[in-house]
């Protein structure tokens, strides 16, 4: 809430409590010589949720949209340490990108059409293609979501979810009840404490929050899918230099996957690379990466930083990882999915 | 009147009316800076709408208030008035703001309930109530309300069983952690005839109470007047049954599912909220009136001991009525951080006006500047109100005693 108030008053407030956007804008800076000129690259995240944004024991921050944060700080510093973290909850997120507070917000955020066009703000991309599903007790003996008529349904407010859920139960003609908090471990409380018979979020939530209960085994997902969610990377309007810096990160990372670039060969190949398109990507041909803004070879910046999509999915949310969620719809597209970078060149 | 010698002709003095007029006590140089401020103040106001207009634009947020007519699209687990997915952001902006003044209403009448007990405890010449009265006023007010709240909710929540276990009560009345279920009124034709019958019964007492205490004042009579009373109020209801038949009918939850359905219910985080609200402003209330209490000099409680009264009468008939003055404004306080702290609902998932306005409203329009300023201008109307409410009650009992 202080956020909510604090960055409000920073969009509404002329004279000293100008906000950064504003005074950049006046200035002619433009995101990525702020982000330079910062030495810090400053990225929303989530307040904590496993395989997208977490900090660990350590207060490292680590996940699939941590790595596109330091992906891009890679491409900038050739550090992916160089970010700063701002951990945000659904409703705030916004908010703090609108005012200026980050330069790129990744936060496991739906893409859909009003957010595109009313918040001031651009998708870059899809870094994770989701559904929305539900989280039940295997006690209940439910099998399907649509046997949940009548049933109190928890849900974290200021997410598309809250939406879909009121459609889903709508147009199957199904009562229920929603009772919405607004984090998602107060979510994950109440659903655990029996005030709702489900929890709903995305699938890859679901996976994710479930670790966090006492007893994981004793509660099921469902296997109704009952939403497109694509979850993205954004930026503030009006700074297309930097919107596409971050859009070609994640394809960068995309088109590594489909090279078989990967953290450990990265280097190795950057020298031998003899392949036209290879070299392309690779920064030894062309000036690809001089046109985004950045180096030549960001590509292998990024890939020796996080490595390319399909490690940096498997170590996070993948099967490397202790959410074990299989690739689907995120495979490239050349492996049965629909992950498809354009080409570098 | 015609006096001998003709007065002076007082000097002009309009010059000087004016000034007092515009300026006050501090004259012309007062006025000056007024000016300076308000103009200084309608600069700035000026600059941060403009600016904000700028910003807004600069960065193509949408703006307007245009959004209050598009459909909300999401649920909300309790309302006073009819609501549904299907209705709009200003529909939601009345469910909020309707939840947020029934959890003040309640949370004030009990607060305000618990506090005098617990004053009129700490003040008691009996040595354990006054020290559980003074704990519990220590433990209370010295504790986070956020934390108090969750407190309530998680332990209301976890000794509850879920809906199939529910402890049910006369079969009518069921408490589960979906809340405490109750039998919902139906009303039928014969509602009308009997509400106007029960109030019709009501305002018979009052008259007959009015005449009987003229009785007793003015000519020393006492005429008992309770079995008349009781024959009103149980006659009328019931010749207007017995005429227009049964006035309302009970619709008896039944578990279906998940849930009852049927019959009404109220849901524990309002229960948790109210609690929580009332047992921690109760404590602040109850050191606001035991100050005032205090405050009135001890030879009115032993002039009322020397009449013979009891110590409860004198409290009640003596005591009480004076200290209401000293009372009241930090009470007014009271009342108003009451109102304000139901925003904390949020956190355990009531649906108040900041939690379905500020909160689900705003993300998904994205559109905080005017959200915000609406809530905040709602805050502001509520405790003016209040305010006034409770200012009129002070002028009434300053009128009362005369000063």
């Amino acid at each position: 809430m202080k956020r909510v108030l604090a960055v409000t008053f920073a969009l509404a407030a002329g004279l000293s409590l100008q906000s950064a956007v504003a005074q950049d804008a006046a200035k002619g800076k433009t995101t990525l010589e702020t982000v330079k000129a910062r030495g810090m690259l400053s990225c929303g995240v989530s307040q904590g949720l496993p395989g997208f944004s977490a900090p660990d024991d350590k207060g490292n921050w680590t996940g699939i949209d941590v790595d596109v944060c330091r992906a891009i700080a890679a491409t900038i510093f050739n550090d992916p340490t160089k970010v700063k973290f701002v951990p945000l909850s659904a409703k705030d997120r916004f908010i703090a990108l609108q005012s200026g507070e980050i330069d790129v917000l990744s936060r496991n955020t739906t893409w859909t059409l009003s957010r595109d066009t009313s918040l001031g703000a651009n998708f870059t991309g899809v870094t994770y293609y989701d559904g929305q599903g539900f989280l039940v007790k295997k006690s209940l003996k439910v099998n399907s979501a649509l046997e949940l008529n009548s049933a109190s349904v928890c849900v974290q407010t200021g997410t598309t979810t809250e939406q879909n859920l009121a459609d889903y139960f709508k147009s199957n003609k199904m009562k229920y009840e929603v009772i919405a908090f607004s984090s998602a471990d107060e979510t994950v409380k109440a659903y655990e404490s029996g005030r709702c018979d489900v929890f709903t979020s995305d699938v890859s939530q679901l996976y994710a929050e479930r670790l966090k209960l006492a007893n994981p085994a004793d509660h099921v997902v469902l296997p109704e899918v009952i939403s497109k969610e694509p979850l993205g990377p954004m930026v503030r309007h009006g700074d297309d230099q930097w919107f596409d810096l971050v859009k070609w990160t994640l394809f960068a990372m995309m088109d590594a996957e489909e090279f078989g670039i990967t953290q450990k060969n990265v280097e190795e190949m950057a020298k031998t690379a003899d392949k036209p398109e290879l070299k392309r990507v690779l920064g030894t041909d062309g000036n690809f990466g001089e046109q985004l803004g950045v180096t030549k070879d960001w590509v292998v910046r990024i890939v020796k930083a996080v490595g390319n999509y399909g490690e940096s999915f498997d170590r996070n949310v993948g099967a490397g990882s202790k959410l074990g969620i299989a690739r689907g719809l995120n495979k490239l597209w050349n492996k049965g999915g629909i992950q498809y970078a354009p080409p570098i060149r | 009147m015609a006096m001998a010698v003709e007065p002076r002709k007082p000097p002009p003095q309009f010059l000087f009316k004016l000034r007092r007029a515009l300026g006050g006590k501090a004259g012309w140089g007062g006025l000056a800076l007024q000016v300076l401020f308000v103009a200084a103040l309608a600069w700035i106001s000026y600059e941060i709408v403009s600016n904000a207009r700028g910003n807004l634009e600069t960065q193509r947020i949408a703006s307007g208030f245009g959004f209050m007519s598009h459909t909300a699209g999401f649920g909300v687990s309790q309302s006073l008035i009819p609501y549904s997915e299907t209705d709009t952001y200003t529909r939601v902006f009345f469910v909020g703001l309707l939840n947020t003044l029934l959890v003040a209403a309640v949370g004030i009448f009990f607060a305000t309930i618990i506090g005098f007990i617990v004053a009129l405890g700490r003040l008691s010449p009996n040595w354990l109530v006054s020290r559980i009265s003074g704990g519990y006023v220590e433990l209370v007010r010295n504790q986070p309300l956020l934390f108090q709240i969750l407190f309530w909710y998680l332990a209301v929540l976890s000794t509850l069983p879920n809906p199939r276990q529910s402890v049910s009560i006369f079969g009518s009345f069921f408490l589960n952690n979906r809340g405490l279920v109750v039998p919902r009124p139906v009303g039928h034709e014969g509602l009308i005839p009997f509400a106007i019958a029960v109030v019709v019964a009501i305002v018979g007492c009052l008259l007959l109470r009015s005449y009987s205490r003229h009785a007793l004042f003015q000519n020393g009579r006492r005429i008992v007047i309770w079995p008349y009373v009781l024959g009103l109020l149980i006659g009328l209801p019931l010749i207007a049954t017995l005429v227009f038949g049964v006035p309302v009918t009970f619709e008896m939850p039944v578990l279906k599912g998940f849930n009852f359905s049927g019959g009404s219910r109220v849901i524990p985080e309002f229960v948790a909220l109210t609690l929580a609200l009332s047992t921690y402003t109760a404590a602040f209330i109850a050191e606001v009136v035991r100050a005032g209490i205090l405050s009135v000099h001890k030879g009115q409680m032993e002039a009322g001991a020397s009449l013979g009264l009891s110590r409860g009468s004198t409290l009640r008939l003596i005591v009480v009525p004076q200290a209401m003055r000293v009372i009241l404004p930090p009470l007014t306080n009271q009342y108003l951080n009451l109102t304000k702290n139901s925003s904390l609902a949020v956190g355990i998932g009531y649906p108040d006006l900041f939690s379905v306005f500020a909160g689900t409203t705003l993300s998904q329009t994205g559109q905080a500047i005017e959200i915000i300023a609406i809530t905040m201008g709602v805050y502001l109307l509520i405790s003016l109100v209040t305010s006034a409410i409770m200012s009129f009650y002070g002028w009434r009992i300053g009128r009362s005693m005369g000063a």
